[in-house]
């Protein structure tokens, strides 16, 4: 065995996984084809507010291959509401979420009958059979319009707010009180953010099918949360957790737009139930726009009190919450995610968080890319450059003088949270280095004194956040419904091939890959020898799924530990298959052997021993399989400099990126080019917010962006080279030093490009521009004008579809 | 994403796909590259109860001489056209405009006939057939017409097309010699032009002879920049002469008023410099 001759952690290896998710030769849940099986289409409310007066469906079941129509009246009494599991107050409104809409729609998308038929084809012919007659009620859709509670998204709510979640440092004993820091302040700046609407847009749609033979139920979904499913499907329909199987088979993305207990998850176990055959549904691209949840959609207003010197002293942060029509799994708790990271790396004395929740008539928001963080990030990015106008100085200078230094770690923040690890300077040295921070400014400097039409803006981001969700502990003060450990298993198979089982699900990480690298160097195998078996609930019967970038800090952590107790186990058999005193045992390199001689066994030697169990010491259980379940103490944090050029085009508004430095320190790297990989996406994210993404509603709530013609997602095309680097500074708080990587990137990049922007074009008398930085934006911004709104964005021939009309 | 349901027809000459449209009546459609028609029948815009597949009509594909201009059948390819030598040294134009054109797998599929057919005031080869003074050769139930495409593009997704009839041909005047540049402003790489101008000049001893420009999605269907073209003949082909033509492009104070005015001058600098 020379296993250990390289280690595996660290190696940039290919993923494994790719080969067969490159070439097809793997499931996505689509391609299950089960005898019998039927199809469900979804008929979804073209208007976004309305009373069901009737629906006839008369001439639907009539067309052919129909086996069966449904309505919400016919589901009312067995489809319960779909779960939110993070009531955040105590005194929070929470409609009820019928899957089906029963005798009102509260957005244009939501599911209004089902039809049932022989083929996917016969089912959306059937559709346009269905007549539903709408009595159409007022559409609420601007934020600080509903809070003023004039019309209602649900009038027996008898308000648009749902909850007011407060965190005030004064009142935790974490800080001073901030309106007093405010008064007393030298400068204060005080600015309005919009986060747009984003649809999380992953490259798989979700599809689900259900399988009621053998006296259990086997769902497939496209999921990232396999198990969260298994407990709330059972929760919401009573049926026996134990008689529900889920799995997560192939999953393309997710991006947590697939952390979600979906209508149509319940409505194809309740329409399985009802038939006794297996049914499937999967979505369409503009369905999916129109109905999966969505993300971001807050109005923030931030104060930020400071001295003259570039101190900043307190900070306060009024926010409004879109959560659309409903409360899905987690949306109420996604603003909340942002409550701790307002302050990010600097040291306010003072911190006051309040976010109001309000229903509006859109599509329910809950968890994307980031989750509350990159609101955060953006707003205190983006005012650390205001106050670096506001006093003449350099924007990275107030930055440095407020940040947390490196000798200050463990740092517990004015919002509560303790740090463990972390070098600001460092990371951001070497993305000045990089970047050419000195010449850039020269550039830039030159081309204002020339007039040029080409304008260069640089923009800064030098941002933390926390992930590795999360220690239970913490997720049961903030009253989630459920704990945040993670568990994993290993089985030693006779032959010395070793499975490993993760009760994370990954969606398209590499997780395979990175696990059976963990294992190789633990356990001594070749890395060809681990298989990684996740995702569904009958081999990974535990779990709490993949998202929050909690993956290898808290499932690779349970990997560790239960490695360690096949190694503790082995060791003692091999001890005794050695005739030795187990303190003399050592063991490298896949083998055991006695200090100070030749004897040896390897692994699989000690393997097969447990195996046949011919021989075992006294009281000993054959086998060396082990699972551990591991709870985080803390959270992890990492952190980094990101470094923007935009070059800006004054005549047409648009916006080029010119250079972009990632220095990122997301603690130990497991492996770097997977690390890599998930930096560029998140950059492509996070840039998209800046300058491309936004859902869009005409005034009658009508998502006006249902295809990818209309939203923007960018492509390699439109993206720079992206410089990266990194330094490591392991987190503390888990084995391994990692912190998760999933969101960083996403979560960075969008008040770079935006400080970027606003830098290249400040001297013209920009203050600010929405996002995203269209074009169209940013030409009427120059000329003084203000905002006008989406604009045009040329839907080249596809127009902006209704919801009626786009979803076949 | 599933269409309505069609029926499916395959001719083996022009002359019966006409007889097939005529009998089918006005809900048949003609399929080309199928690259706008198919999203637009999946997403149900559109339910045809026919579709008359024209992509076995090798007598509508490729390129050909004919003396003072190029016959492009209706069927070539954006590929066959960005790779070929008839366009490259007669309209050179139509090729820079063409590389424009969405990605590889589309190109392959989608056809030159089938976009200016399709007439969407945000597609590309709008404008620079308009530029070019094109004329629709059309096959219908009485035989063949001829329309100059200053005619054929009615308004949004609308052409002078009957539905009993197939686009042939497109006769494009030969621009030898002529520079030329297509200027196009989208957000991301598969979006289509915001505005987009397509321009080709005409220049003999510095001095400009003749100015052809087209814009894109400025209106409900392509806008020939005339005024910029009057403006320009006998000018010096210098940045001060584009510039002070540039800003006939158009006269509003819109985003897109700017931007026909701004990527005139840019399309006319790149062309004659280029
Ligand atoms: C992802 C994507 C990106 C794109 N990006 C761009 C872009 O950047 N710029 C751009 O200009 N275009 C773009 N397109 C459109 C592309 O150029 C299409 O190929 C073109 O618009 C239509 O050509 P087609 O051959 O595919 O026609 P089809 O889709 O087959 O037909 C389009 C319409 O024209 C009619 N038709 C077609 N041929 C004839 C004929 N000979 N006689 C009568 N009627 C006819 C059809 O009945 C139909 O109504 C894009 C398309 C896609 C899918």
């Amino acid at each position: 065995m020379t296993a250990t001759a390289e280690p595996e952690i660290g190696k940039a290896r290919l993923r494994k996984e790719d080969t067969r998710l490159i070439t097809g030769q793997t499931r996505w849940t689509d391609n299950l084809q089960l005898t019998g099986m039927l199809h469900m289409a979804v008929l979804r409310s073209p208007v976004a507010h309305a009373r069901i007066t009737n629906v006839d469906v008369s001439r639907a079941t009539a067309m052919p291959g129909v086996a069966l129509v449904l309505t919400g009246e016919d589901l009312a009494a067995e489809q319960g509401s779909l779960p939110c599991a993070w009531p955040i107050t105590e005194d929070m409104k929470a409609p009820a979420a019928p899957a089906l809409a029963v005798d009102r729609v509260n957005f244009a998308g939501e599911a209004v009958a089902l039809v049932i038929a022989d083929s996917a084809y016969h089912a959306a012919d059937a559709l346009s059979e269905i007549d539903v007659d709408y009595d159409e009620l007022p559409v609420v859709l601007d934020l600080e319009e509903a809070v003023r509670d004039n019309d209602l998204v649900h009038e027996d709510l008898g308000t648009n707010k749902s909850a007011t979640w407060v965190y005030d440092s004064a009142e935790a004993g974490s800080g001073t009180d901030v309106e007093d820091e405010i008064a007393s302040a030298e400068v204060v700046v005080e600015r309005t953010f919009r986060q747009q609407r984003l649809i999380p847009a992953f490259m798989e749609p979700r599809s689900v099918v259900v399988d009621p033979a053998a006296g259990m139920f086997t769902v497939w979904s496209a999921t990232q949360i396999p198990h969260i499913l298994r407990w709330m499907l059972s929760a919401v329909t009573g049926i026996a957790e134990h008689k529900i199987r889920v799995i997560a088979p192939d999953v393309g993305g997710g991006f947590g737009g697939k952390l979600q207990v979906t209508p149509e998850e319940l409505l194809c176990l309740l329409v399985a139930r009802r038939m006794g055959r297996p049914v499937k549904w999967t979505e369409t691209r503009t369905e999916s726009m129109l109905s999966a949840h969505h993300g971001r959609d807050q109005l923030q207003k931030i104060t930020l009190a400071a001295r003259r010197d570039g101190t900043v002293t307190g900070l306060k942060v009024e926010l409004l919450a879109d959560m659309g029509a409903y409360l899905r799994l987690v949306t109420p708790g996604v603003p909340i995610l942002g409550a701790f990271m307002f302050n990010a790396i600097y040291k306010f004395a003072a911190y006051r968080f309040v976010c109001t929740n309000v229903f509006t008539n859109k599509v329910p928001t809950d968890a994307y890319r980031g989750a509350g963080r990159p609101e955060a990030t953006f707003a205190i990015e983006r005012m650390m450059d205001e106050l670096a106008v506001e006093l003449g100085m350099d924007p990275m200078k107030v930055r440095e003088l407020n940040w947390i230094k490196h000798e200050e770690f463990p740092f517990t923040t004015v919002a509560g949270l303790t740090y463990d690890s972390g070098n600001y300077e460092a990371a951001t040295a070497r993305a000045m280095e990089l970047f050419d921070y000195d010449g850039l400014r020269e550039e830039q400097a030159r081309r204002r004194a020339d007039g040029s039409p080409f304008q260069i803006g640089i923009g800064i981001s030098t941002f933390t956040e926390m992930c590795g969700l999360a220690p239970s502990r913490v997720l049961g003060a903030l009253r989630y419904g459920a704990g945040g450990w993670e568990t994993a298993s290993i089985r030693m198979l006779p032959t010395g091939k070793v499975e490993v089982i993760t009760g994370t699900s990954p969606h398209g990480q590499g997780h395979e890959t990175v696990w059976s690298q963990i294992v190789a160097d633990k356990l001594g195998v070749p890395f060809e020898d681990v298989e990684v078996l996740h995702g569904d609930t009958a081999t990974s019967h535990k779990g709490m799924d993949s998202y929050g970038s909690r993956s290898l800090a808290v499932g690779g952590t349970a990997l560790v530990h239960a490695a360690d107790k096949v190694l503790a186990k082995a060791k003692t058999l091999a001890a005794h298959m050695m005739e030795c005193d187990e303190t003399d045992v050592e063991f490298a390199s896949g083998a055991f052997s006695v200090r100070g001689t030749s004897t040896s066994r390897s692994l699989g030697d000690v393997v097969l021993a447990a195996h046949v169990a011919h021989d075992l010491p006294e009281g000993m259980e054959p086998g060396l399989d082990a699972d551990a379940t591991f709870d985080p103490d803390n959270f992890s944090y990492p952190h980094g400099t990101h470094l923007c050029a935009t070059e800006v085009d004054t005549e047409t508004g648009l916006v080029k990126i010119i250079r972009y430095v990632a220095v990122d320190d997301v603690g130990t790297v497991m492996n770097p080019l997977i690390v890599d990989g998930q930096v560029h996406g998140g950059l492509a994210q996070g840039i998209a917010q800046a300058l491309y993404e936004e859902a869009t509603h005409d005034e009658m709530g009508t998502l006006t962006s249902a295809t990818l013609a209309d939203y923007l997602v960018p492509s390699a095309a439109d993206l720079p080279s992206f410089i990266t680097d990194r330094t490591t500074t392991p987190a503390t708080s888990n084995p391994l030093g990692a912190k998760g990587v999933g969101e960083a990137g996403t979560i960075a990049s969008t008040p770079a490009v935006v400080n970027s922007v606003l830098d290249a074009v400040r001297h013209l008398g920009v203050r600010d521009i929405e996002m995203p930085m269209s074009p169209e934006r940013v030409w009427t911004a120059l000329q003084g004008r203000g905002d006008p709104g989406s604009g045009d964005v040329a839907a080249g021939g596809l127009g902006s579809i209704d919801a009626q009309g786009g979803q076949e | 994403m599933i269409p309505a349901e069609f029926k499916y027809l395959v001719p083996s000459t022009v002359d019966e796909a006409v007889r097939m449209l005529a009998e089918e009546g006005e809900d048949a459609k003609v399929l080309a590259g199928g690259q706008s028609l198919v999203p637009v029948l999946r997403m149900r815009l559109a339910a045809p109860t026919a579709l008359i597949d024209i992509g076995g009509l090798t007598e509508l594909t490729g390129v050909r001489d004919e003396g003072d201009s190029l016959l492009i059948g209706a069927m070539t390819t954006h590929y066959e056209v960005q790779r070929d030598h008839l366009v490259q040294d007669h309209a050179l134009l139509l090729k820079l405009v063409t590389d424009t054109v969405a990605d590889p797998q589309v190109r392959h599929r989608g056809t030159f006939g089938g976009s200016l057919c399709h007439a969407d005031p945000a597609g590309d080869l709008l404008a620079p057939a308009l530029a070019l003074d094109a004329v629709m050769i059309i096959a219908g139930p009485g035989g063949r017409r001829e329309v100059p495409a200053a005619d054929f593009f009615v308004d949004y997704f609308t052409t002078a097309l009957a539905p009993d009839e197939i686009l042939v041909d497109v006769r494009v005047p030969k621009h030898t010699g002529w520079s030329a540049h297509y200027e196009k402003l989208n957000r991301v790489a598969q979006a289509w032009s915001i505005v987009a101008v397509a321009a080709a000049v005409q220049v003999r001893d510095g001095t400009i002879t003749a100015a052809r420009i087209g814009l894109t999605n400025v209106g409900s269907g392509p806008v020939r920049a005339a005024d910029v073209e009057s403006a320009l003949v006998g000018q010096p082909a210098t940045a001060e002469s584009i510039s002070s033509a540039a800003v006939r492009a158009s006269s509003g104070d819109g985003y897109k008023d700017n931007l026909a005015r701004v990527l005139t001058g840019r399309a006319l600098t790149a062309a004659v410099t280029g």
